[in-house]
């Protein structure tokens, strides 16, 4: 009998011991990630994780030995030793050595990661409310990268993909073995940049230029996906990243491929355009650049974000129409879309907004008087 | 909460002076114990507001999509729920406990400043009616996170911010005024004999926590007040645009912020070594090491903000000092565990239901220590940092850490002011279902956390979908439980078993040598303390 329950006692403690190579596998750990920064994080990570049960083991061990053992009910006397200053002293001491033995690995890992020198690409990131711009310095390629999960999904009326929530249009895509350099800032409030799989964490903040940086080893090409992390408003929760790690020379065709694109999108800005091409693209644009703040019906937002439905502006002026789309409006949550639409994007959502939601106003904005307006 | 009246009054020489007829008593009342009461039940009707909110959250995270909120309003409930729980529940609820028993423990009649006091409770409903009302406002209520982080804050925010901002006023002031009165109280008002080394703990840790607040309720005030200037006055203390610092806040905010969570874990530490002796009928191990670990945890909260903030930006020299300075406080908070575990070690123990909360309080509390020390490991915070890894730490050591500190000490000093025992099966109920319930809540948040899962979302990823299921659960059976807790404290009060005058069989202290109920006014001629 007795031997029995030690049998089994002590392979649950081989189970335990045995745990952290299945821990890492399981999906409530920290994520081990795919570079040398991010899996020395983990290591770190484990390493306290056990000293803290095995603290937790001794001191909850004693406690409840005491519960069991000395109790009124089994006709335990209390003792009436209150002090001693050797004891103090020894459980001062341990818990320092153990506190250095944590310490020396930690700085360490964390001097490793503040070594931001000798970059290959630079890359700066601007967090939105609530999106994240990309900028390849030097390599003139930019862009923005919104949530791509639809208001169906989210509100539950059709079924959910895989990557709910952690989707976007378009990824920022690195180089694997180059060093990367990230350049964090933001244009509004604070935000923070999150890809656990590189371990990256760093807050975007209006103001001041955070560097961070990761290098993904050779063989890890792949799409990793984060979020952001910082409290930014009421899309907070809608505004993942999703980061494609591809080869040196798959980057540099993706390079080119941007480059054209840019250019062919400049050279469609100046085409015809209906009054119904405008309008279908104009209602994606709204629905997702829009809507956050100004209500999928054009209908606003508390006291904060005005209702575009019947709005002087939406209705009457066209050239205040085009200035706050390009300026947006100082003091408020209202952006500049300039960067972040192209000229027809902008020029498609004026026009939805002057005809969708009892707008009848007939009117249409041309891309051309976006660029005129622009200069 | 008190059944006690004039007529048990036994200087009958000024019975005439006993508490005014009606609702004036509580109006005008300037006892240590009426006001005592007054905070109680206010801190346990913030508990249910505040209570309510985390419940409607819980319920929107219960499965993936928005269901029953709005993001704006679920950002709304989360900042209210942290706002009304931190300043509404916890702090009050020790300020209660503390006006009932700090004259009670130092042989004082009453506090040093009963005016005073009286006014310090009656700010609060006025501070915290404010604060809900913008709930029913159209701009609605604040929405940018009980830390509130400019610019969210200020240029971004709802117009309701400036009644929040009037708000923390008024509870800074409050709490000051507070703060002064126990004091005050303490230098003065001991009995003789009652040195400052003879203390009950809860008095000591109390102390401590009273120089905390005078010391960072000024600095709050002052961050909000750089809040209504930027928002109103046009400066830009906060505003990068017009060469303010966005990051100038939050070490402004930490300031204050971190020892303000241990003003609300240091009385927890006072009741908790108030109650262990008593049940394990064995004097509180290494008192003297228990005040110098607390000193020590208090002069370290002061220079360790920033480790709430190791994603902002800092050079890696400040990294490395907020880090071993947190660090260190894992040694002063160790010994205070290991003096009462030792406590424990050969006493002769009864599991009594302020005990067993006691009890719930140092395992738990030690969880949160352990996940408090993974995060102050600077690079692994990285990983952890904005996480529901974080809201699992500061849960823990907040609801089995303050909260259950302050369901303990009332399970304990209830048949004091009631005069009543309280249903001990009924006592023990609660106590199983709240422990249950916390740690159903509470202990998946850690996994949803470390897998990845932000904190302050209204909607997330389809991985994290079963352990937020569950967490939903366990709000349900800890809320729920609470109910237990409210119908005990109403019976206890109209009725049971009298209490004798010492209440607990291991009881030692100055509170246990007047009658049950205490008398309304007690100590008019101070004891002698040997």
């Amino acid at each position: 009998m007795f031997s029995r329950t030690w049998q089994r006692l002590s392979s649950v403690v081989l189970g335990v011991l045995t745990v952290p190579t299945a821990l890492a596998e399981w999906d409530g750990n920290m994520t081990r990630g795919v570079t040398e920064v991010s899996q020395s994080i983990f290591e770190l990570h484990m390493l306290i994780f056990w000293i803290c049960v095995w603290i937790g083991v001794a001191v909850f061990g004693v406690m409840f030995y005491s519960i069991f053992k000395h109790r009124k009910s089994k006709g335990a006397v209390a003792s009436k030793f209150h002090e001693s200053l050797s004891l103090e002293i020894l459980w001062t001491a341990i818990p320092t050595v153990i506190l250095i033995a944590m310490a020396v690995p930690a700085t360490s890992t964390l001097i490793k990661m503040y070594d931001t020198t000798n970059a290959d690409v630079d890359i700066k990131i601007t967090g939105h409310q609530w999106k994240w711009q990309y900028d390849y310095l030097g390599e003139d390629v930019g862009f923005f990268s919104n949530l791509s999960t639809t208001k169906d999904e989210i509100y539950n009326r059709t079924e959910k993909g895989e990557n709910y929530l952690e989707e976007v249009d378009k990824h920022v895509v690195v180089p694997t073995g180059q060093k990367i350099r990230f350049l964090i800032t933001s244009n509004d409030v604070i935000h923070a940049w999150w890809v656990p799989d590189i371990a990256v964490k760093k807050d975007a903040i209006p103001g001041y230029i955070n560097e961070s940086w990761a290098l993904i080893p050779e063989g890890e090409e792949g799409l990793y996906r984060g979020k952001c992390a910082e409290l930014c408003g009421i899309q907070h929760g809608f505004m993942p990243i999703v980061l494609e790690a591809v080869t040196a020379d798959e980057y540099q065709v993706w390079l080119g491929d941007q480059r054209a694109g840019k250019v062919a999108e400049a050279a469609a800005a100046l085409g015809d355009f209906s009054f119904d091409d405008l309008m279908t693209e104009g209602a994606e644009v709204y629905v997702r650049n829009c809507a956050a703040c100004h209500g999928s019906e054009g209908q606003g937002m508390g006291s904060v974000f005005p209702a575009l439905a019947g709005s002087p502006i939406a209705i009457n002026d066209m050239a205040g129409h085009i200035d706050i789309l390009i300026n947006g409006k100082p003091g408020t949550a209202m952006q500049s879309f300039s960067a972040q639409l192209t000229d027809v994007e902008i020029a498609a959502v004026i026009t939805y907004e002057r005809n969708a939601w009892g707008n009848d106003t007939g009117e249409m904005a041309t891309p051309q008087m976006i660029i005129d307006a622009k200069k | 909460m008190t059944t006690a009246t004039a007529s048990q009054d036994d200087h009958a020489d000024h019975g005439h002076h006993g508490p005014a007829k009606g609702i004036m008593r509580w109006v005008l009342t300037t006892n240590h114990k009426d006001i005592g009461t007054m905070y109680l039940w206010f801190s346990f009707t913030m508990l249910f507001i505040g209570g309510a909110m985390a419940l409607i959250v819980r319920t929107e995270l219960f499965q993936p999509g928005m269901q029953l909120i709005e993001p704006e309003f679920y950002n709304q409930m989360t900042t209210m729920h942290g706002l009304i729980m931190v300043f509404g529940a916890i702090m009050p609820a020790f300020v209660g406990l503390a006006n009932w028993m700090v004259p009670l423990m130092i042989g004082a009649p009453d506090m040093a400043l009963p005016r005073m006091n009286n006014w310090s409770f009656w700010i609060l409903p006025f501070a915290f009616g404010m604060l809900l009302f913008t709930l029913f406002t159209d701009a609605g209520a604040p929405n940018f996170g009980w830390t509130f982080y400019a610019p969210l804050s200020t240029t971004y925010a709802p117009s309701s911010v400036t009644y929040f901002i009037f708000g923390v006023h008024m509870m800074g002031i409050s709490s000051i005024m507070g703060a002064i009165n126990i004091i005050v109280t303490i230098l003065n008002l001991r009995a003789p004999g009652m040195t400052l080394m003879k203390m009950p703990l809860f008095v000591w840790t109390w102390f401590i926590t009273a120089y905390l607040l005078v010391a960072v309720m000024p600095v709050l005030a002052g961050v909000v007040t750089m809040m209504l200037m930027d928002i109103h006055f046009g400066t830009s203390f906060f505003d990068a645009a017009g060469g303010g610092d966005p990051v100038l806040f939050q070490h402004v905010f930490w300031f204050f912020g971190h020892p303000e969570v241990y003003i609300m874990i240091l009385p927890a530490f006072g009741i908790v070594s108030q109650i262990i002796p008593t049940f394990a009928r064995k004097p509180l191990f290494g008192y003297a090491s228990m005040v110098y670990a607390t000193s020590s945890i208090a002069f370290l909260s002061f220079i360790v903000w920033a480790h709430h903030m190791f994603t902002v930006g800092m050079p890696l020299q400040a990294e490395l000092f907020f880090m071993y300075a947190t660090m260190l406080i894992a040694i002063p908070t160790g010994v205070k565990v290991f003096n009462w575990v030792s406590t424990m070690f050969r006493g002769s123990m009864t599991f009594e239901t302020p005990m067993l909360f006691a009890l719930a309080f140092v395992v738990l509390f030690t969880i949160g220590g352990f996940s408090g020390l993974m995060l102050a490991i600077a690079p692994a915070d990285f990983q952890y940092h904005d996480t529901y890894f974080v809201v699992a730490h500061f849960h823990y050591v907040l609801v089995p850490g303050a909260l259950f500190g302050i369901i303990a000490g009332v399970y304990y000093w209830l048949p004091k002011w009631t005069g009543n025992y309280y249903n001990e099966k009924l006592g023990k109920f609660h106590f199983w279902m709240s422990f249950i319930g916390v740690n159903v809540t509470f202990f998946p948040m850690h996994f949803v956390g470390l897998a990845g899962m932000p904190r302050r979302i209204p909607d997330y990823a389809l991985q994290f979908a079963d352990f937020n299921a569950i967490a939903t659960v366990g709000a349900f059976i800890f809320g729920l439980s609470q109910l237990v807790f409210l119908f005990l404290l109403i019976k206890t009060i109209r009725g049971g078993e009298k209490a004798t005058d010492k209440v607990w069989e291991g009881a030692e202290g100055l509170e246990w040598t007047i009658p049950s109920p205490a008398p309304y006014h007690t100590f008019a001629e101070p004891p002698h303390v040997k």
